[in-house]
């Protein structure tokens, strides 16, 4: 319980690393939102315009005062609004949110899915035919970059069968689920199976560390089916290491994957803040990036919590 | 895989992707994609040409211009100029109205214009119209603009979706910019930054009913997935910037290219306010060396057309009059020799990751031919915001860049290259012949001695060669071969769209 709440308290501070980084970052790259708004035709504007656009997009006053003043806003739950979209930032997110979220949660099923089977397959055939034909697979997998892996489905899809999932607006799934799951699928396999090979490779070994320890030898010297044994009492300490790689990887996937998003044309998080950044919409991207943050921390906390659920001896020492 | 076995798996993927996915479509709602969307919804202030190509479907200016580039009517149905070039008069369409019904009178041209000049609008494209001098309504189908001094090029700058006619009540309300009202063909339904926009018919365009109903347009940063959706019909219609996907797409049945030449212009931009630019050997030396035709070959895949300093046909110079245009290598060493770089020197170019496409390429293009006459250029390429900030402290020694052109010379160069050009700043170059020229030709109001005072501007920019001219691109747009109509623009406008029909 102590540790939770150590762990919560410590949230708005890192929060508060996070901000002041990212609005520092966001302005020391050359460029501002006024020439990122009128690119080289910046250069046609009078000392007043240029006067009068500063004082529009908040650059006319100093960094500190800038930063007081959206940290101020920002205590009472106000993000600021976004230039680009003329909307409150937080609605902007919101409204952006749930696409990442379940593309995030559909990679994840389909990386648990194959990644966990697969692993403990590969460590009881340990050295076999079939597990180096996983191992080459997970390597595979792991090491095709996203953009191939998405580009190879669309072309083949589009070019061999002509069909293509719907691009540019998101359907949420729950005015059409069928068809929020055919626009998800496709990019949820292509982050799916890095994500599946990250997961075989280390249920893999995990499962071999446990198999060579002396409970599993005891429980196999005392007759319980080799089913049993590793699926009640290896797996669940085996399953600790890909916790943490789901964990970690879950977290970055709610930050967004920007490449696929991109492919597919997938109004997202990541998109939107990819956007915003090249547009200079600076309190855009600092809500995205602390929002991103937020979750990052709240993903990280859920994976400690499921240890604790995993292996009762972590709740003894916590 | 078996014929049947294939079909099968056929029809399930579609089960599961394309037929659930598309909404209700009507018959004639045009389905378009492009991979770069709008920034802003204030037609006076957008820069951007994607902002541009949007704001052109919903807000008319006075005058529009054809494919030929000629000044046609839009909200005006005629004009003149008088008192010597000092004024220009504008009868206004009866017809005109904005998409809410409301009739577009002189006092709404009044209030736009008057908008556009006031610098607290901060629009980039105030410097076209400082002519103006004071604005009157006799009556609200006529607007008179009094200029200070003759300005033929004004006409031709106000067919700009800059210029575009605005309510004056949204002016009033300070609503310009989140309630798009205009007098276009379309009026927009919703718009999703970067994700999508909406377009209806706008059913008071004085233009008559436009060939579809609707225009559902997505952004697809992605061209080749732009290309994959043409293929598989889930878009009718998209924008394409990369010759090289283009080039692709009459290789796919049922799609087709419509290729349009533009008048923007791919250059490299020499610096010379930088040693040895400075001198003006060593830039003919380049201009001399670099072969304009391979860098179009090469990095363009020959997509476009060689171009001196002034891209609109009505004015253009044949480039084989111009200087060095054919390439010379003897003579543009004997050059560095004169200017005393006989070894060469070593420079860097700056160009946009992507902006143009063929930016990259180019810089590498030229790198190899300016190896020739032993200068060692190292190429920097940089994301756009990050390059238009060094372009526009002329932060460089040269710079690949792609740069928008203006039916009329003056409005095009006078920024660059008279003494009181905005963009001298970048440019860095002028002389008594360029600035006089052009202000020559602003005042001039007979056609053909406009002609000759811009042919002799060109002769002269060529061979002074501040900037060395490459090639104008061309412009693309894919269809899938049920759309019909679309007529392409010089300036890249999309304002075909509003005839463009889909063959049931």
């Amino acid at each position: 319980m102590n540790t939770l709440i150590r762990r919560l308290a410590a949230f708005p501070l890192v929060l508060l690393g996070v901000s002041s980084l990212v609005f520092v970052a966001i302005r020391l790259v050359p460029g501002d939102a006024i020439t990122a708004m009128l690119g080289t035709q910046a250069g046609l504007l009078t000392p007043a315009q240029k006067a009068a656009l500063a004082a529009y997009f908040g650059l006319d006053r100093p960094w500190i005062a800038q930063y007081w003043h959206w940290l101020r806003a920002l205590l009472h739950g106000d993000l600021g609004i976004s230039v680009t979209y003329g909307k409150p930032v937080l609605e902007v997110i919101l409204q952006r949110f749930p696409l990442t979220l379940e593309l995030a949660l559909l990679s994840m099923a389909i990386a648990l899915v194959i990644g966990v089977p697969a692993g403990v397959y590969a460590a009881t055939h340990a050295e076999r035919r079939s597990d180096l034909v996983l191992r080459i697979g997970a390597m595979i997998g792991q090491s095709t970059p996203s953009f191939v892996f998405g580009l190879v489905i669309i072309y083949v899809l589009s070019a061999g069968f002509g069909v293509l999932p719907a691009m540019g607006t998101f359907t949420p799934l729950l005015k059409d689920p069928l068809a929020n799951l055919g626009q998800l699928i496709l990019p949820a396999l292509t982050l799916g199976a890095a994500f599946a090979a990250a997961v075989t490779r280390i249920a893999r070994s995990a499962m071999l560390d446990v198999l060579s320890e002396d409970y599993v030898r005891t429980a196999r010297s005392r007759g319980v089916p080799a089913r049993g044994v590793i699926w009640r009492h290896a797996l669940p300490n085996a399953l600790i290491p890909v916790v943490t790689v789901s964990g970690i990887e879950f977290g970055y996937l709610l930050g967004g994957a920007v490449i696929v998003e991109q492919l597919f044309a997938l109004p997202g998080l990541g998109r939107m803040v990819l956007d915003a950044i090249l547009q200079r919409d600076y309190a855009l991207v600092q809500g995205t990036v602390l929002f991103i943050a937020f979750n990052f921390m709240v993903v990280n906390l859920l994976v400690d919590l499921t240890y604790v659920w995993l292996d009762p001896r972590i709740r003894a020492r916590g | 895989m078996s014929t049947t076995k294939k079909g099968l798996s056929t029809l399930a993927l579609a089960a599961l992707l394309a037929i659930p996915a598309i909404a209700p479509v009507h018959a004639d709602t045009l389905k378009m994609a492009w991979s770069q969307d709008a920034t802003g919804l204030d037609p006076q202030k957008q820069t951007a040409f994607s902002s541009i190509r949007l704001l052109e479907l919903i807000y008319e200016p006075l005058v529009r211009l054809d494919a030929k580039l000629e000044v046609v009517p839009a909200i005006a149905k005629s004009w003149a100029f008088g008192d010597g070039g000092k004024s220009l008069t504008f009868h206004l369409d009866p017809k005109a109205s904005f998409s809410n019904g409301e009739a577009v009178t002189s006092s709404d041209v009044k209030a736009s214009f008057e908008r556009l000049l006031d610098e607290k609008t901060a629009a980039a494209a105030r410097s076209n119209y400082l002519s103006i001098a004071s604005i009157e309504t006799p009556d609200p189908e006529t607007v008179i603009f009094k200029l200070s001094q003759p300005d033929v090029p004004i006409l031709a700058a106000m067919a700009s979706v800059n210029a575009a006619i605005l309510p004056a009540s949204a002016i009033k309300d300070g609503s310009v910019g989140t309630k798009a009202i205009g007098s276009g063909p379309f009026m927009l339904k919703s718009w999703d930054p970067n994700a999508s926009e909406v377009l209806v018919a706008n059913p008071h365009w004085a233009g008559g009913k436009t060939g579809v109903d609707q225009i559902d347009i997505s952004v697809l940063p992605d061209e080749t997935a732009i290309v994959a959706a043409l293929r598989t019909g889930k878009i009718d219609f998209a924008l394409l910037n990369d010759p090289l996907v283009a080039t692709m797409v009459p290789k796919v049945s049922g799609l087709k290219l419509v290729r349009t030449p533009s008048i923007s212009y791919n250059v490299l931009q020499l610096n010379p306010s930088r040693k040895p630019m400075t001198e003006l050997k060593v830039r003919q030396a380049i201009s001399c060396a670099i072969d304009r035709k391979a860098v179009l070959d090469t990095a363009a895949l020959g997509e476009g057309k060689v171009t001196g300093p002034i891209t609109a046909p009505a004015y253009a110079t044949d480039p084989s009059k111009l200087f060095c245009y054919k390439p010379d290598l003897a003579k543009a060493k004997e050059l560095m020799k004169e200017a005393g770089y006989a070894k060469g020197f070593t420079a860097t170019v700056i160009a946009a990751t992507g902006e143009p496409a063929t930016a990259e390429a180019e810089a590498q293009v030229i790198q190899s031919e300016l190896k020739k006459i032993g200068i060692k250029l190292d190429i920097k390429m940089m994301q756009l915001n990050v390059y238009v900030d060094a372009w526009l402290k002329a932060d460089f020694d040269m710079a690949v860049a792609l740069n928008g052109g203006r039916p009329d010379p003056y409005t095009m160069y006078n920024r660059y290259f008279t003494k009181t050009g905005n963009l001298l700043k970048v440019s860095n170059y002028t002389d008594n012949e360029l600035d006089s020229l052009l202000n020559q030709g602003r005042v001039e109001t007979d056609p053909a001695k406009r002609k000759a005072i811009f042919a002799k501007f060109d002769l002269h920019l060529a061979e002074m060669a501040p900037w060395i001219w490459l090639f104008t691109p061309d412009t693309y747009v894919a269809e899938r071969s049920d759309v019909q109509g679309f007529v392409g623009s010089p300036m890249g406008s999309l304002f075909g769209l509003s005839a463009v029909t889909l063959k049931k």
